[in-house]
């Protein structure tokens, strides 16, 4: 999805151009007022100080960031030492994105390959296949993968009947469960780019370095991989960054033990914590990651495209 | 060709692809299929029945979820509708208003709900209307969902309308129509497909969306999302699995129909 929209195509065609701005003017009233003002509006409510049960008092304060980053003891003049709670957490939600990503890569590129290769005329079935639980509500495939892991769930009995263990495996509730979870909700973002990569990839190289005596999987490691880089990288980023901030996985499936940024942003607004400085600073400090993010990876896209 | 020198074909790859699948489909098979369970256990299978169907449409919770689906559909239906005229709008002068300063921009502005995590959008959204002193509720709900329905009613729209040479609106031109008669007689009609794919897929963006929605509904406003996750929090129920048996079949007929509508050509 990052950069989906980036391109406008070739610009040649300008019969509307004598109306492009008025034309273009509902699309920035809407997307200006609803979604950057407010992103700007966040930015400033993460320097104000909160008022108990919700909302900030127009008071400027760093107060919220001190708290994130600084542990200053019960009274708040111990010598400031480093919070530990909140770093941890973020920490959390990398590995836990992190290990996501991963098995979604290891499940996703094989498949993006296989599809890849399918005759012309069934690939574009196969893509279909792959997307279509993207568009089921996410709430309910969060709530049946929670339905399938359970204790008592069909996962477990049906591994029970087989003989194949005793007891049941205990996941909901884990680390696991959420790895799991966010691997289940964003793997076709996975497959979809590493696909396009491979459709493009030009195969006579593959041939040219199995004529040279290379095995499959020196090919695969040397040849394929180096030229269909973009695809996974672009693919990386698509599993990783709605994990980062994700708060069905983590919530549904975690359990209290398992937090995540997502829960953490949530409480500060939804739940008993109330603290909205603290909510938006920590909404800030997400963002901030997820486009330092997105910048590499503008850049990792501009340079592959400079030297094909 | 030798299995070693086709490189097309490696093994596993094909197992890994059935399991990716697998993965992707098994836990909305199991959920459909228990959702036919006669017990009013969600561990013990005892025979086929459309109890919790029913139990959806006339049982003690059939209350809420019917205002529940009303405020998810009203509110999917006049967003859709909004953010496709306005991607449309968009997409019209992104394709077909030459190049420009602001050209990137804008093209950066419409995919910005895509780039933002979503939880970041909801705590944005509910700063603002709070700051600009908006009561939370229907309302809010539906000028949010606006906003992030926008880069999906817009992609397949702005694919459809670079398939489209401009060579059809200049010919009407040539014929001494007006630049909006070439867009509402030519232009509009060919696009169709893209416009229908768009909203489509807006309209299921919205019925879907939990976590803005979740963030900037007021209390009492609820929509099927929200009253499915307040359902779930208390435990999970058969009839749980039933409504999202049926809110499953529809995001799938809907991107299907939205699928085919897409490829259809009307160009000949």
């Amino acid at each position: 999805m990052a950069g989906g929209a980036a391109t406008g195509g070739s610009a040649a065609a300008d019969t509307y151009k004598s109306a492009r701005h008025w034309l273009l003017l509902p699309s920035w009233l809407v997307l200006v007022l609803v979604v950057l003002a407010p992103v700007c509006m966040m930015l400033i409510y993460s320097f104000l100080t909160k008022e108990f049960r919700g909302g900030v008092i127009w008071e400027p304060t760093l107060a919220a960031y001190d708290q994130f980053f600084f542990d200053r003891g019960l009274f708040g003049d111990d010598p400031p030492k480093i919070e530990w709670t909140y770093i941890t957490i973020f920490w959390r939600s990398i590995w836990q994105a992190g290990l996501a990503t991963i098995l979604s890569l290891i499940i996703g590129f094989p498949t993006a390959y296989f599809i890849a290769t399918r005759p012309e005329r069934t690939r574009a079935l196969w893509v279909f296949l792959v997307t279509i639980p993207y568009w089921v509500n996410l709430l309910i495939r969060t709530v049946s993968m929670k339905f399938l892991l359970r204790d008592q769930g069909p996962m477990n009995d049906f591994l029970i009947s087989t003989g194949l263990i005793d007891d049941p495996l205990r996941i909901v509730n884990t680390n696991l469960a959420v790895q799991l979870g966010l691997f289940y909700s964003y793997l076709p973002f996975m497959v979809l780019p590493i696909y396009a990569s491979v459709e493009r990839y030009n195969f006579a190289m593959s041939e040219a370095a199995a004529d040279l005596y290379a095995t499959k999987w020196t090919t695969l490691r040397r040849i394929v991989l180096p030229a269909v880089k973009p695809g996974v990288i672009a693919g990386c980023i698509l599993v990783f960054v709605p994990s980062l901030g994700a708060f069905l996985a983590p919530d549904l499936l975690g359990g209290a033990k398992n937090f995540m940024i997502g829960s953490l942003i949530e409480e500060q607004f939804k739940g008993n914590a109330g603290n909205w400085p603290f909510g938006a600073a920590a909404a800030m400090v997400l963002l901030t990651m997820v486009l330092i993010l997105l910048m590499i990876f503008a850049r990792q896209q501009r340079r592959a495209e400079a030297s094909p | 060709m030798s299995a070693k020198t086709d490189v097309k074909n490696y093994t596993g790859f094909r197992t890994l692809t059935f399991v990716c699948l697998f993965i992707l489909y098994a836990p909305l098979v199991v959920v459909t299929i228990y959702s036919f369970n006669a017990s009013p256990s969600i561990t013990v299978w005892e025979g086929f029945s459309l109890r919790w169907y029913g139990d959806v449409f006339t049982g003690p919770e059939s209350g809420k979820f019917k205002a529940a689906a009303i405020n998810s559909f009203s509110i999917a239906l006049i967003a859709a509708t909004l953010a496709t005229i306005i991607a449309t709008s968009a997409a019209t002068a992104i394709v077909r208003g030459g190049i420009f300063k602001t050209r990137t921009l804008s093209l950066g502005l419409i995919s910005l709900p895509l780039m933002v995590p979503e939880i970041v959008l909801a705590v944005a959204t509910l700063i603002f209307f709070n700051a600009v002193g908006f009561t939370r509720g229907y309302m809010t709900i539906l000028v949010a969902h606006i906003a992030f329905c926008i880069p999906f009613a817009y992609l397949p729209i702005q694919a459809r309308m670079q398939g489209i040479e401009d060579t059809y609106e200049q010919a009407a031109m040539d014929l001494y129509a007006t630049k909006a008669q070439a867009f509402r007689r030519v232009l509009l009609p060919l696009m169709m497909p893209g416009i229908i794919s768009g909203f489509l897929l807006a309209f299921i963006v919205s019925l879907d969306d939990f976590i803005i929605t979740n963030f900037v509904k007021g209390a009492g406003v609820e929509t099927l999302p929200t009253a499915i996750f307040g359902s779930v929090k208390q435990g999970l129920k058969p009839n749980i699995m039933a409504i999202s048996t049926m809110l499953l079949a529809l995001s799938i007929v809907m991107v299907t129909l939205s699928y085919v509508v897409s490829k259809t050509d009307n160009t000949k």
